[in-house]
């Protein structure tokens, strides 16, 4: 069997910036990968092409055997993705998301609140279920998108920095349940992370991203003996330096900067 | 449950657990409706030309419509702020089926407005003059609906703060509004501006449901039929055509 998620040199520019250089890179079925980079290396810039929201100026994207961006219905069907934001409707509760969820991807109407049901039993949220969502902690909202994500079964889930600013307990739970979710249904899970010992525990292989290229990819074993280094996080320091990098947000994010503080503030 | 009946409905709900967006819907058209419609209602009878009340409740309704459709854009910069958007975006479903679902619940929510006005209207003493065609009126109502939203739509693909949004707005609807038919009768002014009011959709809006409600028309009902449906095929395509263009 083929890999199930192809990169074949694939380069993405933004008027005169490049932010993803000739790409190419494998996913075997059922693996779990890290996709790990500094800000602005352009690892959400690589999902953003996988799952259809952005178009390659070049190169071939290929996830299941179908073209990305030729037969984009076919691929949105085969994954399930979180995001590095929050994309739930924080007016409706958890399970009018849910709901949503699954008229949008045609799940049969009969089997709906069954799924719906295990699903959100599976990520502790059940009793909640009522609850609007803007009234949920950030942990909670990540394990609703994690459950919403799934409800189609995908073959292949994304997740963009899946813990980001959740608490230890919080993480450690995520990663139980994709692990579990990897060994029970064979998905396989393509994630990003800045927390290297995430990596380094979860993944079975790893590719390092830099200024749009990348700079080494294998397991955890090889990135450390390619190196000579101990660890992850310095395999990664000695590949992608020490250097601090200045992300620029685009438009989108930075106003949501601004209103986050704004919000923040005004709690206060 | 199809794609489109599941998007309308999160706007259903949406609405219908803020009150206080209800309630501010109403705030403005009310004032205007009572300011202009009681302080200068002496005036216009002076003049012969009836009940001021009458002539400009069809012209608030319109106002009423506008501002809520307008204002309905900026959902789709909200929902791209807050991430929802990339959640329809990545599902398999076309454009078209998420910008008419998302669009038919603005446009629902500008209508319901629109006819809470007309009955507010009717308790401070406006009377239509046959009951009859008050459906009739309610359909155009909603074919101005459903145009704007289609605009707004467009506008709130393209436009990524809620600023620009805001003067983008302010900047479009209020000219729109003040230079059409809503506020006085064209055939007592200049000769500029009546010919600015006849170039201005909004204007064959305002007359279409002043015919059908007050029984007074400037251009006749079939030429407000055809302004008004001319211009919500051109918003709609427009409206759609940006909505496509969305890049996450």
């Amino acid at each position: 069997m083929g890999p199930i998620i192809s990169v074949k040199n694939v380069s993405k520019k933004f008027g005169d910036f490049t932010a993803v250089d000739g790409v190419s890179f494998d996913v075997h079925p059922g693996e779990i990968f890290a996709f790990l980079g500094p800000n602005g290396a352009g690892k959400s810039t690589t999902i953003k092409m996988l799952t259809t929201l952005l178009k390659p100026t070049s190169g071939e994207l290929r996830l299941a055997g179908h073209d990305v961006t030729k037969e984009q219905d076919a691929t949105r069907k085969v994954f399930g993705i979180v995001f590095q934001d929050a994309s739930l409707d924080d007016e409706l509760t958890a399970f009018e998301n849910m709901q949503l969820h699954a008229v949008l991807y045609g799940i049969n109407r009969k089997q709906v609140n069954a799924r719906i049901e295990e699903l959100l039993k599976l990520v502790d949220l059940w009793e909640r279920r009522k609850v609007i969502v803007k009234t949920f902690s950030g942990g909670m909202k990540r394990r609703l998108e994690i459950a919403r994500g799934l409800m189609h079964h995908p073959k292949i889930m994304f997740l963009d920095e899946p813990t980001l600013g959740l608490d230890a307990q919080t993480r450690n739970l995520l990663w139980n349940y994709i692990k579990e979710l990897n060994q029970k249904e064979q998905m396989t899970i393509f994630f990003t992370t800045h927390y290297l010992g995430e990596a380094e525990a979860v993944a079975q292989r790893i590719a390092f991203i830099d200024h749009g290229k990348i700079v080494a990819s294998g397991t955890t074993e090889e990135l450390k003996q390619q190196t000579g280094t101990n660890n992850l996080e310095e395999a990664y320091l000695k590949l992608t330096g020490t250097q601090v990098r200045d992300e620029t947000l685009d438009s989108a994010e930075g106003n949501r900067e601004r209103f986050r503080s704004i919000m923040k503030n005004k709690q206060r | 449950m199809s794609v489109i009946y599941i998007l309308w409905l999160r706007q259903i709900k949406r609405f219908s657990r803020s009150g206080i967006r209800i309630v501010m819907g109403f705030v403005q058209p009310l004032v205007y409706m009572l300011a202009l419609g009681y302080g200068l209602n002496s005036v216009f009878q002076l003049s012969g030309r009836g009940s001021y009340i009458q002539f400009i409740v069809p012209g608030i309704i319109v106002q009423t419509i506008m501002f809520s459709s307008m204002f309905w854009g900026a959902n789709i910069i909200w929902d791209k702020q807050f991430g929802f958007l990339k959640e329809t975006l990545v599902a398999p479903v076309s454009r078209m089926k998420i910008m008419l679902g998302s669009a038919l619940g603005g446009a629902t929510i500008s209508l319901i407005q629109g006819i809470i006005l007309f009955i507010v209207a009717i308790i401070l003493g406006f009377r239509p003059y046959n009951w009859t065609y008050v459906p009739l009126a309610i359909v155009f109502m909603g074919m101005l609906s459903m145009a704007i939203i289609s605009f707004s739509a467009g506008i709130g693909a393209v436009v990524n703060d809620m600023q620009a949004f805001v003067a983008v707005n302010n900047f479009l609807l209020i000219p729109l509004f003040f230079m059409s038919s809503a506020l006085f009768p064209l055939d007592g002014v200049p000769t500029v501006m009546k010919i600015i009011a006849s170039v201005n959709p909004i204007s064959y809006a305002v007359d279409a449901i002043r015919m059908t409600l007050i029984h007074q028309s400037h251009f006749g009902l079939w030429n407000d039929f055809f302004v008004l449906l001319g211009t919500l095929i051109a918003l709609l395509a427009f409206g759609s055509y940006r909505f496509k263009q969305i890049q996450a």
